[in-house]
């Protein structure tokens, strides 16, 4: 059995007055790749704000291994905040997820720029370092904070539905270098998407929210129960 | 043309102006890609206000206007938080109540002499040496917060939930911002007036927006463009004697549509 790297215990989360998940219990392993699912208002979001510390949790806790900060978590948020026409060119972005290692250094070092041009260059987007955010397509502005979220972390990525506002094309292009991470970089991924379309559950497990509670599935039986259709392709059979 | 400046007024309307201009510039790009544009707006009322009812008393404007507007900036920036409130609405609210209370007591405080027009569209005259040192001390914490924080700066302007995500204290800078923007309105209110204080906070940034591709780039390029605005507005309105504020924000204006221009875009 592989390390845990992230448990939940008896984690109650949602916000001041209003209860969204109840004494959920979980452990996330190291190098899973989960797919979080649920319908909207189930609280996806708000339990990948509470592990990230932007909310606090009601009660319970978030527990992370010795080998986590949660400091060093790869994020990347919906991308409708984001404005587009923000002036920052793809490498300003990218550098900005090394802030979090700096400590109280004011600068970024050669080490952070290092780690963010190993960045730009797994998800082969070392080309457009210069361009402008506004000047990219949907598709690689998710490249480059996703990017960013790998600059930020060697251990987890937490993604809230990266996929949404892609064309197939780039969702597929998206996906593959997400599966890349996992399977070559050792990164585990925690990413919400919906469970509408199972070309989504790309990863090995689904977490399902649902009234309040969290069940964890392998992606192979939670498509025979919920999408009995869907033909399982080979990939997530060798996962 | 620079013998104007040996009139001490127009020496210290140029120093305090360019010191807030700069100010204005450098908080402004954060300001507004954070959609706090109004942020500037609201404070500019509340301290129109509070000088107000400072000078009705008799009490120092300086020393009563620059708390008042701290609070209320504070208050401003919850508001904006608030889910429940329609933070637009409270905001527009908030600077038409401060107005009202302003003029209001102005005008029922008799035998004291204020020059409204002044206050509102900005006076060449008003700068006090006091000013001069107000706004270069604020200048000089300014420039130290953007050298030593500037990579932070960007991370939240650009996306606050990942700044936070990655341990960036983003509550201090909303406070440091809060104190700062406050202080720029109360120094250069008297100079470039209330109701147009705020656009310097603005303007610059739209225009350097729209030429610099980097977050770098706009930061300086709208600094460049707030203090050549405000230099050529000061002199203009010199010579033709029209209120400092006024003439500044038309110049800025300019500078807008022109870099609008998509031909300017090109070539830079």
């Amino acid at each position: 059995m592989s390390e845990c790297l992230l448990s939940l215990k008896n984690l109650s989360f949602g916000y001041e007055h209003h209860v969204i998940g109840k004494n959920i219990n979980l452990d996330i392993e190291a190098g899973d790749f989960v797919a979080i699912v649920g319908s909207n208002g189930s609280g996806k979001s708000t339990l990948i704000r509470t592990i990230l510390g932007l909310l606090p949790p009601l009660s319970g806790k978030v527990i992370f291994s010795n080998q986590l900060k949660p400091s060093q978590i790869g994020y990347l948020p919906q991308e409708t905040r984001i404005d587009s026409n923000f002036p920052a060119t793809v490498s300003e972005i990218v550098l900005s997820g090394t802030l979090g290692q700096l400590g109280f250094k004011p600068f970024y070092g050669k080490k952070e720029c290092k780690r963010a041009n190993a960045a730009m260059k797994t998800l082969s987007i070392e080309k457009i370092a210069k361009k402008s955010f506004s000047e990219l397509s949907g598709g690689q502005k998710q490249k480059v904070l996703l990017a960013r979220a790998l600059a930020a972390t060697s251990n987890l990525l937490i993604l809230d539905e990266p996929s949404n506002n892609l064309d197939y094309d780039s969702r597929h292009d998206f996906y593959e270098a997400l599966t890349l991470l996992n399977h070559s970089h050792g990164l585990t991924i925690l990413m919400i998407t919906h469970d509408l379309d199972a070309d989504d559950l790309i990863g090995n497990k689904v977490l399902s929210l649902k009234d309040g509670t969290a069940t964890i599935y392998n992606t192979t039986d939670y498509l025979q129960h919920y999408h009995p259709t869907h033909e399982i392709l080979d990939h997530k059979e060798a996962h | 043309m620079f013998e104007i400046f040996s009139y001490s007024f127009m020496l210290r309307a140029l120093i305090v102006g360019i010191l807030v201009s700069l100010c204005a510039a450098l908080i402004g790009i954060s300001l507004v890609l954070r959609k706090h544009s109004m942020l500037g707006d609201g404070l500019s009322h509340t301290a129109f206000s509070a000088f107000a009812i400072a000078t009705v008393f008799g009490w120092t404007p300086l020393w009563f206007a620059l708390p008042i507007t701290i609070l209320i900036s504070f208050f401003i920036l919850r508001l904006g938080r608030n889910r429940k409130i329609n933070g637009d609405a409270a905001i527009a609210l908030l600077s038409a109540s401060a107005l009202a209370i302003g003029t209001f007591a102005i005008s029922i405080s008799k035998g004291v002499n204020i020059d409204l027009n002044s206050y509102l569209f900005g006076s060449i005259m008003s700068t006090s040496w006091g000013d001069v040192v107000g706004a270069s001390v604020l200048t000089g914490i300014v420039i130290l917060l953007y050298l030593f924080a500037f990579h932070r700066i960007f991370a939240i302007t650009f996306d606050e939930n990942f700044a936070k995500s990655i341990g960036i204290k983003t509550g201090i800078y909303d406070i440091i911002f809060a104190v700062i923007c406050s202080a720029v309105v109360v120094l250069g209110m008297r100079l470039l007036g209330s109701l147009l204080i705020s656009s310097l906070i603005i303007f610059p940034t739209l225009s350097a927006m729209s030429l610099a591709k980097t977050f770098k780039g706009a930061t300086i390029l709208s600094v460049i463009i707030s203090v050549l605005a405000f230099i050529i507005g000061l002199i203009i309105s010199f010579f033709i004697a029209t209120p400092t504020g006024a003439t500044v924000v038309l110049v800025n204006l300019a500078i807008f549509l022109i870099t609008k221009l998509s031909f300017f875009r090109e070539v830079w």
